[in-house]
């Protein structure tokens, strides 16, 4: 028996080593990968939407598969497990820093122009002020997912801009939420006194009426930056046929379906280029989160 | 005046512990931060309550890769760890295992994370590498612990083979296959918990439902995660291993192709020191030490000692509580049975789980993590000791009650319980520090920060620390094991 479970053992090694053997099996399908800024039903039915149209527009396989963590999409995208993502500004910097000749394709029409939102919780008192709201200091703050633009790398840039220390000097306790819809849903349940979040994912959850606005309230909008971007890989072309980049490009500028644009939310598409994101790689830098 | 006897070498160890996991709660971050902590306490009840089926997609399927990563994993963590068993004379193969079994499987799946990407390769090295380490370490310790007397009737001349297969392994053998099915129980919670950082197990959707407040969800996918476990007596046979094995190996999806190139990359740059790979120079490394140190592996350490310390001491205390409720000794038949039950369900939620669950219902302190780690190892040592009374024999005439628990039994079982305690000492640390991924901030906090900025130099160096520190834990357990002579063959569950 000894002999057999090892025989099974030997066989079950040789299958794993199965995929080294052929690479690249399911070469004809593209597949695109998000960051998982929001919830993951949320994110599923849109970029479910997205594959399909996708795949209609480009007349090949299109698969979207989601990940847990920003870093997760990022490694994906450079591992070309995923030939396509839709990132935030920071993840986007650093997947196109380590994938060379990887482009931002397309972005929001008021992507350019992304806002973060402080929100805090009724009990502390806070109410909307066009200056820095000062007071925060001191009580507990939550950010969103660590790698997120507008949720960490954004907020925390004023922060230190304010105060002239890092977060973890100026509030009793700094937490990552991990996603927006959780910052909104820890600042309502009190679980933290403030938070920030993106302005896009808060306008949205205010109108479905999920924000209980008597218990959590937006206290300070920040300048605008640029943020969200489709980024594709440089190779794809070599893997799906010439001009592949461009036929991508074109699908995603000319998404126009209203039903698909408004589970982005997004009003559509324009182009982008990697240089829309120089003044995130700064920011990003200043603050010591890449090297 | 009364003259008071010296304490013994046990009571003065228990009053050391107790001491420094009291002034290490002095100090710890311990509050309910949640304004309304028991509102969202209420939804997590009525959820439970109303199981909901079919909310998840793909429920079977991620059963299936639940499964799958879990078999494969440890067959392969049995093979190697047999083979590095039988190794186990030579000090380097000791060393190498007791580091690759100090880190644990999260933080080895974050690293293959980065090599093959979300390829099964991943789920199943994550189980089998630390496991492989475990197993290692336990069957050379079986086969040392072996009967030394079939050994002298082989006739001269035999191979070392033969002798092998036909004396030596027959008598372990028992042995391997009962600490097997252990860790293929192990093997299943830590494959459940892949899922969180986003390997296709149950892990992924528990995630997602807890994160969304979708509790009839979380109850229905818990319930199928116990139900798997609690079954796992009836489907696991020998027989049916190689269909497990051939089936898991066929489900996963291993169509995930990953490149070669990037796996060279990772190793020969990525995790090499950040000034260094660009050559800014030593002055350069040394300010990137110095801040990896002063700023992240010292608060992160100090952070994982306290808590660990913490959850041990408390381990202790809650262990004292629930043995008794499944002791013959103490209670009877039938409300032994839901002190089974209760057992059965703390040590089988990972303790992953139990703090995530906690965290999102009282806010970020150290408090989840304590009664997380505090219910699970409360849970497991205290099966395991309430099973030891099962064979202890009191006098006809023994006080009854609590004069029983206090004067007859837990005398008796306090040595077996303390050598338990010990051992797990460092299985708890191990857990403290993976505890940080979901913000406390021990060195899993620092580890998984570095791995969301993709700064993998500061990952390994941070994760490298983590097992050091687990491997003083270790030596410093072994070494108060035997110097209050506790037996700890009663390990293995």
């Amino acid at each position: 028996m000894m002999v057999r479970s090892v025989l099974a053992a030997a066989g079950a090694i040789a299958l794993l080593q199965a995929p080294v053997a052929k690479p690249v099996s399911a070469a004809d399908t593209f597949v695109f990968t998000a960051i998982p800024d929001q919830d993951e039903t949320q994110l599923r039915k849109r970029f479910g939407k997205v594959a399909k149209y996708l795949s209609s527009t480009l007349g090949l396989k299109v698969k979207y598969v989601p990940v847990k963590s920003y870093a997760a999409a990022v490694t994906a995208f450079r591992n070309n497990q995923v030939q396509l993502a839709w990132f935030g500004g920071l993840s986007g910097v650093r997947a196109r820093e380590l994938v060379k000749g990887s482009r931002a394709i397309a972005q929001g029409k008021k992507d350019p122009f992304f806002e973060t939102f402080f929100i805090a919780h009724k009990s502390t008192g806070l109410k909307f002020s066009k200056s820095f709201p000062k007071k925060i200091a001191g009580m507990t703050f939550t950010f969103g997912s660590k790698g997120s633009t507008s949720g960490r790398l954004m907020p925390e840039y004023h922060i230190r801009a304010a105060f002239g220390k890092v977060p973890r000097k100026v509030f009793k306790k700094v937490g990552f939420s991990g996603n927006h819809s959780r910052t909104i849903a820890l600042v309502q349940s009190g679980a933290y006194q403030a938070g920030a979040v993106n302005y896009k994912v808060w306008n949205r959850e205010v109108k479905s009426g999920k924000v209980d606005t008597s218990k959590v309230t937006l206290i300070w909008k920040t300048p605008p930056y640029p943020d969200y971007q489709w980024t594709i890989r440089g190779d794809v072309n070599k893997k799906f046929g010439k001009g592949f980049d461009k036929k991508v490009t074109n699908a995603l500028l000319t998404m126009n379906d209203p039903d698909l644009l408004k589970s982005f939310p997004r009003k559509g598409f324009i182009a982008a280029q990697n240089s829309d994101y120089a003044p995130i790689k700064n920011t990003a830098k200043k603050l010591g989160l890449i090297d | 005046m009364i003259v008071r006897p010296e304490p013994s070498p046990l009571g003065r160890t228990t009053t050391t512990f107790v001491g420094i996991a009291f002034i290490c709660f002095v100090f710890a971050d311990v509050a309910i931060t949640t304004v309304d902590p028991w509102q969202e306490f209420k939804l997590l009840l009525v959820g439970i309550v109303t199981p909901d089926f079919y909310a998840t997609d793909s429920v079977a399927q991620s059963i299936g890769y639940t499964l799958a990563f879990a078999f494969l994993g440890v067959a392969l963590s049995n093979v190697l760890g047999l083979v590095l068993a039988l190794l186990f004379f030579s000090r380097i193969v000791r060393t190498f295992c007791a580091v690759i079994r100090a880190v644990h499987e999260l933080f080895w799946a974050l690293i293959f994370l980065q090599l093959f990407g979300l390829s099964p390769l991943t789920g199943v090295l994550a189980i089998a590498i630390p496991y492989a380490g475990i197993i290692a370490k336990v069957y050379a310790e079986i086969l040392e612990e072996a009967d030394p007397a079939p050994l002298k009737t082989v006739p001269g001349g035999t191979s070392l083979l033969s002798t092998f297969i036909f004396v030596r392994l027959p008598d372990a053998w028992s042995h391997f296959r009962s600490y097997s099915m252990y860790r293929l129980e192990c093997g299943i919670r830590s494959s459940a918990v892949l899922g969180f950082i986003g390997l296709p197990t149950l892990g992924f959707h528990l995630e997602t439902a807890f994160k969304e407040g979708q509790y009839s969800e979380v109850s229905a996918l818990l319930i199928l995660f116990y139900v798997v476990i609690a079954t796992m007596r009836t489907w696991m046979r020998r027989q049916l291993i190689p269909v497990y094995l051939i089936g898991a190996a066929a489900i996963l999806p291993w169509g995930i192709s990953f490149s070669f190139e990037n796996i060279v990359r990772f190793l020969t740059e990525d995790i090499v020191p950040h000034p260094l790979r660009t050559g800014a120079g030593m002055d350069a490394f040394g300010d990137w030490l110095h801040l990896m140190v002063f700023e992240q592996a010292l608060p992160g350490t100090i952070a994982t000692v306290q808590l660990t310390m913490i959850a041990l001491v408390a381990t202790g205390f809650l262990t004292m509580v629930l043995f008794p409720l499944i002791s013959p000794l103490l209670f009877g038949k039938a409300s032994r049975l839901s002190g089974h039950i209760f057992l059965v369900v703390a040590r089988s939620t990972p303790e992953y789980i139990l703090a995530f669950i906690l965290l999102q219902l009282w806010g970020p302190s150290m408090l989840p993590a304590i009664i997380a780690l505090t219910i699970h190892n409360g849970a497991i040592i205290g099966h395991l000791v309430g099973r030891y009374t099962e064979t202890m024999k009191l006098r006809q005439d023994a006080s009854k009650g609590i004069n029983r628990y206090a004067y007859e039994v837990l005398p008796r079982v306090y040595r077996p319980m303390l050598a338990l305690l010990f051992y797990r000492w460092e299985i708890i640390m191990r857990e403290t520090a993976i505890l940080g991924i979901l913000g406390i901030a021990t060195l899993g906090f620092y580890v998984d920060s570095a791995f969301a900025d993709l700064r993998f130099d500061r990952a390994m160096l941070l994760i490298a620390i983590t097992a050091m520190l687990n491997i003083c834990v270790d030596a410093i357990s072994r070494s108060v094991r035997s110097r209050l002579r506790l037996q700890t063959s009663l390990k293995q569950q």
